[in-house]
């Protein structure tokens, strides 16, 4: 079924045809919105572009980065003021879908995909968007919480602070295909020191439930201790509480509950 | 529905052709131009056998909206060979026994295509990456990486 296309020349113009129409869909690499109209999608009778170059902006200079929500996962990965988001970048799709797919997109990849979005909600990034009525920053955790109604607003941009050290942000994805492959869990760690302990640590996991989320228990058993091999097991032991993963071809939920300790103790004790 | 203009660049030649909304790439230029080598797949991007440069850059056709694509530079496997010779990159694949039922083949040499003009000497490792995104059912990758080495390494029959 052909759908009509409406390309804009500014991101809030876009914004504006966005939320005016239920069954407008934007078009970033194509990743997730092509593939629905290969599928036969009829919910999309309208597809939205911007040709706004402030969408596919990188601001790496600083102690916060800002990514524009078109900046793709290649872009990310030649970026050298961005080598803690290498990792994650690198471990979605092959080289073709890095070339295509976008960081604003990764944002609404349903599981077993959504990697790069793990990575950002675990550095606690904010989500710029923009609706009918102008522009606003959402923290992530709460942009994720509501996805399913975020249908009708724009991603902008989204930003967030660069870790301290890059032993203060861990990444692990584990997918039956290597180097490629959809994930089976995905884990993602950020863990400031402040003497000696860890302070505001934050533990993020993909694929245990219907939506990226935090582990929050096991983020309890850190925080204000140091990552010795007890805060670690005890970290571990409480990383299945508030999750709630599905069946998949990839893994069942039950393995996925077995497995997401092992990893997360793995990941935590800096274990290949 | 009114069909869309579109003009762009196919294996160095201009092109124009008219879309309906919402058609991509891989079924204009098949259905629309005739060049049957990007192959349909999985039209999920998990395949890899509609791979074009788009650019320059490795893309899925299936995946990729062809207005996108007005004024830019496609190419594809119909592009390769050189005149009446093949492109090492083929002669390696032939030498290699890289094609097997040979579906996947467009793509691989796509995908193989945009890692020699970015990195003429690629290691093993980066030729596994830089073919990741593209599936074989028959050969089990190994002709196929072997193939690219040879090609990377000059070692081809003539």
């Amino acid at each position: 079924m052909a759908v009509t296309v409406k390309t804009f020349a500014s991101a809030s113009e876009a914004a504006g045809a966005l939320s005016s129409d239920r069954s407008a869909r934007y078009l970033g690499g194509g990743t997730l919105v092509m593939r629905a109209l290969n599928e036969g999608d009829v919910t999309i009778s309208t597809v939205v572009r911007a040709q706004d170059q402030a969408l596919t902006r990188i601001d790496a200079s600083g102690p916060r980065i800002t990514l524009g929500a078109g900046v793709t996962f290649a872009r990310v990965l030649a970026e050298r003021e961005l080598g803690f988001l290498h990792a994650p970048a690198r471990s979605i799709g092959g080289p073709a879908v890095r070339n295509m797919g976008t960081v604003g997109g990764n944002l609404f990849a349903p599981s077993p995909y959504g990697d790069f979005t793990v990575a950002l909600l675990a550095l606690d990034a904010t989500v710029a968007v923009a609706g009918g009525f102008g522009s606003r920053d959402i923290p992530i955790e709460e942009f994720l919480q509501a996805r399913e109604r975020q249908a009708g607003t724009l991603v902008l941009s989204v930003s967030c602070t660069r870790p301290a050290s890059s032993v203060a942000f861990r990444y692990r994805k584990i997918a039956r295909i290597k180097p490629k492959g959809g994930s089976v869990i995905t884990l993602a760690a950020h863990l400031p020191i402040s003497g000696g302990r860890i302070a505001g640590a934050r533990i993020a996991l993909g694929s245990m439930a219907p939506t990226q989320i935090r582990a929050r228990a096991a983020e309890r058993a850190l925080e204000g201790r140091s990552l010795d091999a007890a805060t670690i097991a005890a970290a571990a032991s409480a990383a299945t509480e508030g999750t709630s993963p599905s069946d998949s071809a990839l893994g069942s939920a039950w393995y996925r509950r077995e497995i997401v300790g092992v990893h997360l103790r793995r990941l935590l004790s800096g274990q290949e | 529905m009114s069909k869309i203009p579109l003009q762009f660049r196919h294996n160095g030649r201009d092109v124009a052709i008219f879309v309906d909304g919402g058609t991509n790439l891989l079924v204009a230029l098949r259905e629309l131009i005739g060049d049957m080598t990007p192959k349909f797949g999985c039209g999920q991007g998990g395949c890899g056998s509609c791979s074009v440069l788009v650019d320059g850059e490795l893309h899925l056709s299936c995946l990729t909206l062809a207005e996108t694509v007005a004024g830019r530079s496609i190419e594809t496997l119909d592009g390769m060979k050189q005149g009446p010779n093949l492109h090492p990159l083929q002669r390696a694949f032939a030498d290699n026994f890289a094609a097997q039922c040979g579906y996947c083949t467009p793509g691989m040499l796509m995908a193989a295509k945009a890692l020699l003009d970015r990195n003429p000497s690629p290691s093993r490792d980066e030729v596994i990456e830089a073919i990741s995104g593209n599936i074989c059912r028959c050969t089990g990758y190994e002709p196929i990486i072997n193939a690219i080495l040879a090609a990377a390494g000059g070692q081809v029959s003539a």
